[in-house]
């Protein structure tokens, strides 16, 4: 009997007339590596707002790791990561001052912050670049050390919005190497890409189509059901009688 | 006949701490469909921002059109279209009148080579009256493209038009790009997407600011060292550390469905040997056939052989 | 507790390495100390009083005694004719003027009242009112000993004439400052702004690679801040002189066609900013920061330049809007024509060529 992390029923989002995210419900299981796909304005965002505590649904019920989604976005917060491709650490602060910034705002004590870093650094191998200022390091040395930080307090659930973007193909990979690792210590993780491959990695995948969740399953069942051979086909199926294609 | 021509080009930052583009020479024929492909960082934007005469090189030369990159940059600029990587049209003008606007700073008119962009136009049209701002991503991008072609340009350069969008959205893009090179333009793209490599007519593999290969998709894959395997089984991370410990093979990367693994040293059993090995893992519903190589597999490759 | 110290030490980070920040914190409080310190004072000092002394006897040579016992005022003594006592003041060259009439003496001795003239400049109200009432003073004391002294209640009476101003409107000194201020804020604001957004937004990408020549771009810009500024100097005006009753006694045509070179300087300055930055934000702190203290302080509206230390008063001349000033005053208060600001105009001018000149040069045909 699998936990469930996530539960949404029927939850919506309006702005005016204009419905972003219509009646989506579905769940998510403890340590699940979960693929929250769809094309850009097709609700994803605004959804992934919602359930980080970060926007209150216009209508609908949610439950993030056990709190309410209207109620208790507080506790949904201090229970949560999130990493996103824009923003995920301070350029001007170097790799040792952000671990110890983000360490020190979900609470850690010294000697599990001393503890972390250490390991953290030695894990990604930034020995000699723990001094350096975030903005000089590559992209994807970046893109790891957010993930990292991100999962510092070892949440129940961490939300990614398309972290592997731009990456190269090799750090990409090590990248989803720390996000297994991540799932294997029990923290589910949501996660939205445009990488059809990185569909494939995920324990299920939901598509949002003009708001709606038009498909829930895992990614062989979903081959299975549009006769595709790929998850790219399966994307296409069902993104291609969209009306909005928005962002 | 060369569109473009690129020369040894050097570019850094930063009083040379950073070095975007190192060496770099290649050539663009006329009406040719050529991408540029490589990651963040590769050095595309920097490239593609000398060619269009906004950054100068530290050293090496390029042509345009047969035109000098450095002292003829007016006359280059007279005949290029561009479309940056990030939206650069006016948020608060109109669709039609970010158009008329481009069409006058270039000499032209809509209707002067409206045949052009028609295809492209049609699908923004109902939009025209919209402030460009408040526009999708996907038309965003059809207008950038139809504002960078109104002038009928010889070349077009486009940095990176389907980042951040989904992969319909890229088709989309990719076919009207298609249909444009069948009316002569020459057409240099840059992407991080490397599935879209396939879709030029030639490529050029760029990593941290020095060009690995450059040729077509397909030469480029038949140029893959050894011999290609794709693996699956029933839990497929696990797969991955087992397949990581085990000697005889020399690569494994995970590749969507299945992970794709290359053996050290070519032998008649080494698969059989695979799937005991893999089963005495507990290791079940396991799945193993060679797989022709895609560009990815080769990046990866040719970023491990610089290494 | 700690999640809020880890912000804090965060903050401290963000304010330490970024050089902005620190120059505001900083330089700003040292400057305005070292500044307003120094400076800026609101007292009179080396004023230039004139004596007109027909009498040239003993009660007109005790008066101009007691007035030459300040150190703050500048006594000159001749006799200057009607006309030249006006061109004097018009130039500028003198502040309070007074005139001892012939047989000042006699009439006080014998007559028991005398007359004499003072003529104060009042298009800067405050220092007119200043100087007549010291005058006023010096001369009140010189009637008290006279009158314990011949135990008679004897009179001196003087004229006041406050030239150019009669009412003493205050009006006169802050509105041409006011509009020196909002021209040059303006346009240097919004123009630096305006191109630099180009630039952040990525639009001048676009622009450069096509055969528009992208200065073109720049006097495009400049275009619509110069219709508005003439527009916005006729609402000042009209606003001064029909609300606050400012005197306009010169050539409007005159007072627009100084103003537009002026406009121009402004817009060459927004421009020259606008080369130098990349971020709005820059741009605004520039405009801002660099442009409203010096003008604030140097412009002559809120602190009469004459009373700063020598060096001042040259980092003065190196800001366009005092120069402006002056012309409008001389113009609207004192209703001078081209003849008598043609120097000051002429140095606007200079200006405005010279950062064109930069700024053109400066001006960058790529993007590095």
């Amino acid at each position: 009997m699998k936990n469930i992390v996530i539960k949404t029923d029927k939850l919506t989002k309006r702005f005016g007339d204009f419905i972003a995210t219509n009646e989506i419900s579905f769940e998510v299981y403890d340590g699940e590596i979960f693929g929250f796909l769809g094309a850009n304005g097709a609700g994803k965002t605004t959804a992934m707002k919602m359930l980080c505590g970060l926007s209150t649904p216009s209508s609908g019920s949610a439950t993030i790791a056990g709190f309410d989604v209207y109620k208790q976005t507080e506790q949904i917060k201090k229970n949560i990561g999130y990493m996103s491709q824009k923003f995920s650490l301070y350029e001007d602060l170097n790799v040792i001052e952000n671990i110890e910034f983000y360490g020190g705002i979900y609470g850690l004590t010294r000697k599990q912050l001393a503890h972390k870093t250490g390991e953290l650094i030695t894990q990604l191998g930034l020995q000699t670049e723990a001094k350096k200022l975030v903005g000089s390091l590559p992209l994807g040395w970046k893109q790891k050390l957010a993930f990292s930080v991100a999962v510092l307090h070892e949440p129940k659930i961490v939300f990614l919005d398309e972290p592997t973007g731009g990456v190269d193909p090799i750090t990409r990979r090590q990248f989803w190497d720390l996000i297994y690792a991540a799932a294997d210590r029990g923290i589910t993780i949501f996660v939205t890409t445009h990488y059809m491959d990185e569909a494939e990695y995920c324990n299920r995948i939901s598509m949002m189509v003009d708001g709606v969740m038009k498909a829930l399953d895992t990614p062989a069942q979903l081959k299975q059901q549009f006769n595709a051979g790929s998850m790219d086909e399966v994307f296409f199926e069902l993104a291609r009688g969209a009306k909005r294609k928005a962002d | 006949m060369n569109e473009v021509i690129v020369q040894q080009v050097y570019k850094t930052y930063q009083h040379q701490e950073i070095k975007a583009v190192s060496d770099v020479s290649f050539s663009v024929k006329k009406g040719e469909l050529f991408g540029l492909i490589g990651p963040d960082g590769a050095g595309k934007t920097s490239l593609i921002r000398m060619l269009t005469t906004l950054l100068l090189p530290d050293a090496g030369s390029a042509t345009v059109h047969g035109f000098d990159m450095v002292k003829d940059f007016r006359e280059i600029r007279k005949r290029v279209g561009y479309m940056p990587g990030k939206f650069s049209l006016y948020a608060d003008l109109t669709v039609e009148e970010n158009l008329s606007f481009f069409a006058t700073v270039f000499n032209t008119s809509i209707d002067a080579n409206y045949d052009l962009i028609r295809d492209i136009y049609v699908q923004i049209e109902p939009f025209k009256n919209r402030r460009a701002g408040k526009l999708s991503g996907g038309m965003k991008q059809k207008l950038a493209l139809c504002c960078a072609l109104i002038h009928r340009p010889e070349v077009l350069f486009l940095d990176e038009p389907t980042t951040g969008v989904d992969t319909v959205s890229r088709k989309e893009f990719w076919d009207m790009l298609k249909r444009l090179k069948q009316q002569g333009i020459t057409i240099l793209v840059s992407t991080p997407y490397m599935d879209e490599a396939s879709l030029c007519e030639r490529i050029a593999l760029l990593q941290a600011g020095k060009i690995m290969s450059i040729d077509t998709p397909e030469n480029i894959v038949q140029q893959y060292p050894g011999k290609l395997y794709a693996i699956k089984s029933a839990s497929m991370s696990n797969l991955l550390q087992e397949l990581r410990n085990y000697a005889p093979i020399n690569s494994c990367y995970a590749f969507g469905e299945y992970h794709h693994i290359s053996f050290e040293k070519e032998t008649s059993n080494m698969q059989n040997e695979l799937i005991r090995y893999l089963q005495s893992k507990h290791q079940h519903a396991l799945e193993l056939k060679p797989v022709q190589p895609t560009i990815e597999d080769c990046f990866i490759k040719l970023m491990n052989a610089t290494v | 507790m700690k999640q809020f110290t880890s912000f804090v030490r965060k903050e401290f980070y963000h304010v330490f390495r970024d050089p902005k920040s620190l120059l505001i914190l900083f330089g700003m409080p040292i400057t305005l100390i070292v500044l307003f310190g120094f400076a800026l004072t609101n007292e009179i000092k080396n004023a230039r009083i004139v004596v007109c002394d027909y009498a040239r006897d003993a009660a007109s040579q005790q008066i101009i005694s007691r007035l030459s016992v300040s150190n703050n005022f500048s006594i000159h003594q001749s006799i200057m004719s009607h006309e030249e006592l006006e061109s004097s003041f018009k130039s500028g060259n003198i502040q309070l003027a007074i005139v001892i009439p012939a047989h000042f003496n006699d009439d006080l001795l014998h007559l028991k009242h005398a007359q004499l003239q003072i003529i104060a400049d009042a298009s800067d109200p405050n220092t007119a009112t200043t100087l007549t009432s010291y005058a006023q003073s010096v001369i009140n004391s010189y009637q008290q000993e006279l009158r314990s002294y011949h135990k008679s209640g004897l009179q001196i009476i003087p004229e006041i004439r406050m030239l150019y101003n009669p009412e003493l409107k205050g009006a006169t000194n802050f509105v041409p400052g006011v509009m020196a201020l909002v021209l040059l804020l303006v346009c240097v604001l919004m123009t630096s702004v305006s191109i630099v957004r180009e630039k952040e937004l990525g639009t001048m990408e676009l622009l450069l690679v096509s055969p528009f020549n992208p200065m073109m771009v720049i006097v495009a810009k400049a275009v619509p801040y110069f219709v508005l500024s003439l527009l916005n100097l006729a609402l000042i005006v009209l606003l001064s002189v029909g609300l606050l009753g400012m005197p306009f006694q010169g050539s409007v045509l005159l007072l627009f066609a100084v103003s537009s070179l002026f406009i121009i300087t402004a817009l060459s300055l927004g421009l020259l900013i606008s080369n130098s930055t990349s971020s709005q934000q820059t741009a605004m702190l520039i405009s801002l920061m660099g442009m409203l203290i010096p003008t604030m302080m140097f412009t002559g509206f809120l602190f009469p330049l004459e009373n700063m230390p020598v060096a001042l008063q040259v980092i003065a001349n190196a800001v366009p809007s005092k120069w402006y000033y002056s012309i409008v005053k001389s113009i609207m208060i004192k209703g001078l024509g081209f003849s008598a600001i043609w120097k000051e105009t002429l140095i606007l001018l200079g200006m405005t060529i010279f950062l064109l000149t930069i700024s053109f040069k400066k001006f960058k045909t790529r993007l590095a």
